[in-house]
């Protein structure tokens, strides 16, 4: 591990002489200036570091909310009648920076998802392993930041290839991986810290962030709980009432995994579609019968929530799904908080 | 406006302990700043929880429906009134299932004008008649209420409940020489390419989580058309014209109906003001019409209905 210090007067530089072997994904305005997201930066454009905790989760650079699996042609003429190809798709080697470490550590709990012992999506795995992602530790949590106490924190290094701790007229940049170190060399930032000294200025930093921390949750009763006692808890349906089943809450989310597949035919040729999908959606469990088994909003929010806080620690023996960005409490419509209904379940006794 | 909340919980006690109604739907405090959530009540001493204060913008005529023959009390302000009149006079719920507590109301606040107001997040606000005082980590300032309404209640004309069965307090004065159309009409005078740009350029953002039509209290078809897969109308991706398509086509949906309550724009996480469509609507049903929706009971909305005097120039 080095620690590499890097004045701002040659951030901009050192992004631009980088760009000759890495294409750079970074935070900017959205098109119509309310948004923030992560997008692929114009040559010499400069990430805008006061967007890092965009709006829109960077989950789209892996896992887009609509790509296309397959294209078909069921032209006889055609070659490739009848025969589903994958798009030809560019994977260049990205460098995402400025991410946020709980971000980054989203982009683990999705691997678990993606890339099994049986099944590889190639699609996730491509993108996935293209990109270095270059972390910018959070030095002013914001008040609905809780994810210290899940998977992540404000300067946690999982999931990151390197990490930026903002200093004044630096970046103190922690190499964590050799696709990190490979970056920053590429950028021409070679400047060695006295790595006792940095370290110590990384831990004071990491402190006094850690002490701004103004949300927390706690789960720690939760795996001692059986499923069907929480399935059963009587507060679904008082945490349920003010949910109107839309998107948001999953679409923002950078945990949430599900997607929908569609085909999209125009004549004799199409597209086989992956799209973002929501638990919320009467329509995602909707059989071909008509029957629909979660047809209540009750039903569906319960889900929402089981499978963040209990089914996904209780199947991958982790801690929740969930990294504590606070998207979902910011922006929730009707302002259902995850970490009043993680209080529910975690304090929960049946009578 | 905030001392209104006395009142309702008296008459939530009231009608609960009485049995007039098995439920009161209502908002309790949330959990952010200028943040209130909706949420129901059944037994008398539950009437503690509930709260009345400018974050109460979200339209409760949305929650009346699903609840069998329950009968409910609502809280209820002029734009919910006027969509509690929509739901009856289009047979989503009977009048006396109702218990309506009206509330005159002076606007809601919105949420994005407050945390554009100071450097950083806004981690505490609050809030007297006129004023809203927010902090901040950094900064402290109070404001003017007035100027930090949601558009649709700079706009509005019809504050005070259209129907009630009891108010929470002496109705107010109602808004003159507003001009609801300003923008509207900057909108009609462009060419078609350049509306059609202002266009894309509205919806470019739109991340399909339909917030809007799930917020709307007009959106209540048991499937939306752009969930219908047999045939399927609109493509599933973010192409920009399966985007408008929605937009447009649910616009239509609530054409003659839309009573501008803004549930749709407060709704949107990445803030799309979706009522440049709904507005227009509105706009051409006063104008060609001279309707107005959910004001009356004894009619049914404009594009519902045939009247010999309806304009019919449109047909060459």
């Amino acid at each position: 591990m080095k620690i590499i210090k890097i004045d701002k007067k040659d951030w901009a530089g050192g992004l631009k002489k980088s760009e000759n072997s890495y294409r750079l994904m970074g935070p900017v305005k959205g098109g119509n200036r309310l948004t923030s997201e992560f997008r692929v930066l114009e040559k010499g454009q400069v990430p805008d570091l006061s967007l890092s905790d965009a709006l829109l989760s960077p989950k789209s650079i892996v896992f887009p909310q609509s790509e296309s699996m397959f294209k078909y042609t069921t032209d006889e003429n055609s070659d490739d009648v009848n025969i589903l190809k994958r798009p030809e798709k560019e994977y260049p080697l990205t460098a995402v920076v400025g991410i946020r470490p709980y971000d980054a550590a989203a982009f683990l709990i999705l691997k678990k998802n993606f890339d099994t012992k049986e099944y590889r999506d190639p699609y996730w795995m491509d993108a996935y392993e293209s990109c270095v992602f270059v972390g910018l530790a959070v030095n002013e949590p914001s008040s609905t930041d809780f994810s210290a106490s899940v998977n992540s924190g404000p300067f946690a290094e999982a999931g990151l290839d390197v990490l930026l701790a903002d200093d004044g007229d630096v970046f103190l940049a922690k190499t964590l991986t050799d696709k990190g170190a490979a970056w920053l060399k590429a950028a021409g930032w070679e400047n060695e810290a006295d790595l006792a000294h940095a370290s110590k200025r990384i831990e004071e930093m990491k402190a006094a962030a850690e002490k701004k921390i103004a949300s927390t949750i706690s789960f720690e009763n939760i795996p001692n709980k059986s499923i069907m006692e929480l399935y059963n808890a009587d507060f679904w349906n008082d945490a349920a009432f003010s949910c109107i089943n839309c998107g948001t809450c999953a679409y923002l989310c950078p945990t949430c995994w599900c997607f929908d597949i569609q085909d999209e035919n125009h004549g004799k040729s199409g597209s086989r579609n992956k799209l973002w999908d929501s638990c919320m959606f009467p329509l995602f469990t909707l059989h071909g019968s008509g029957h629909n088994p979660r047809d209540t909003k009750t039903m569906r929010v319960r889900q929402r929530f089981m499978h963040k806080l209990k089914y996904y620690p209780d199947k991958y023996e982790d801690g929740p799904m969930c990294v504590g960005c606070g998207r979902c409490v910011r922006f929730c419509p009707v302002n259902i908080d995850i970490r009043k209904i993680c209080e529910q379940m975690n304090s929960y006794k049946a009578c | 406006m905030t001392g209104y909340i006395d009142k309702i919980k008296e008459i939530a006690k009231r009608i609960l302990a009485d049995g007039d109604v098995d439920m009161v739907i209502g908002f309790r405090k949330g959990t952010l700043p200028m943040s209130n959530e909706p949420c129901f009540i059944t037994t008398p001493d539950q009437v503690e929880s509930l709260v009345w204060d400018g974050a109460c913008g979200i339209n409760l005529a949305n929650y009346l429906v699903g609840h069998g023959d329950k009968k409910i009390g609502v809280i209820a302000k002029g734009c919910d009134c006027r969509n509690i009149v929509n739901h009856i006079v289009e047979n989503k719920i009977k009048r006396d299932q109702l218990f309506i507590i009206g509330v005159p109301c002076k606007g809601m606040i919105d949420k994005r004008k407050v945390n554009d107001i100071g450097e950083g997040e806004v981690t505490d606000a609050f809030e007297t008649d006129q004023m809203v005082t927010i902090k901040g980590a950094s900064f402290q300032e109070t404001r003017e209420k007035a100027d930090l309404l949601q558009e649709n209640c700079v706009l509005c004309v019809h504050r005070n409940p259209v129907i009630y069965d009891e108010l929470a307090g002496d109705e107010v004065e109602e808004q003159t020489g507003v001009d609801r159309w300003e923008d509207i009409e900057k909108l009609d005078a462009l060419k078609p390419a350049e509306k059609s740009a202002f266009f894309d350029d509205l919806f470019s953002t739109c991340i399909r989580c339909y917030a809007c039509r799930n917020a709307c209290p007009l959106c209540y078809c048991p499937q939306c058309f752009v969930d219908e897969s047999a045939p399927q109308w609109v493509g599933k991706t973010e192409n920009p014209a399966d985007v408008k398509t929605f937009h447009i086509l649910r616009a239509y949906h609530c054409a003659g109906r839309c009573t501008d309550c803004g549930a749709c724009q407060r709704a949107c996480p990445v803030g799309i003001n979706m009522r440049f469509l709904t507005r227009k609507l509105e706009k051409d049903c006063f104008d060609l019409f001279g309707w107005e929706a959910g004001l009356t009971m004894e009619k049914r909305p404009a594009l519902d209905a045939f009247a010999p005097e309806d304009p019919d120039d449109f047909i060459k």
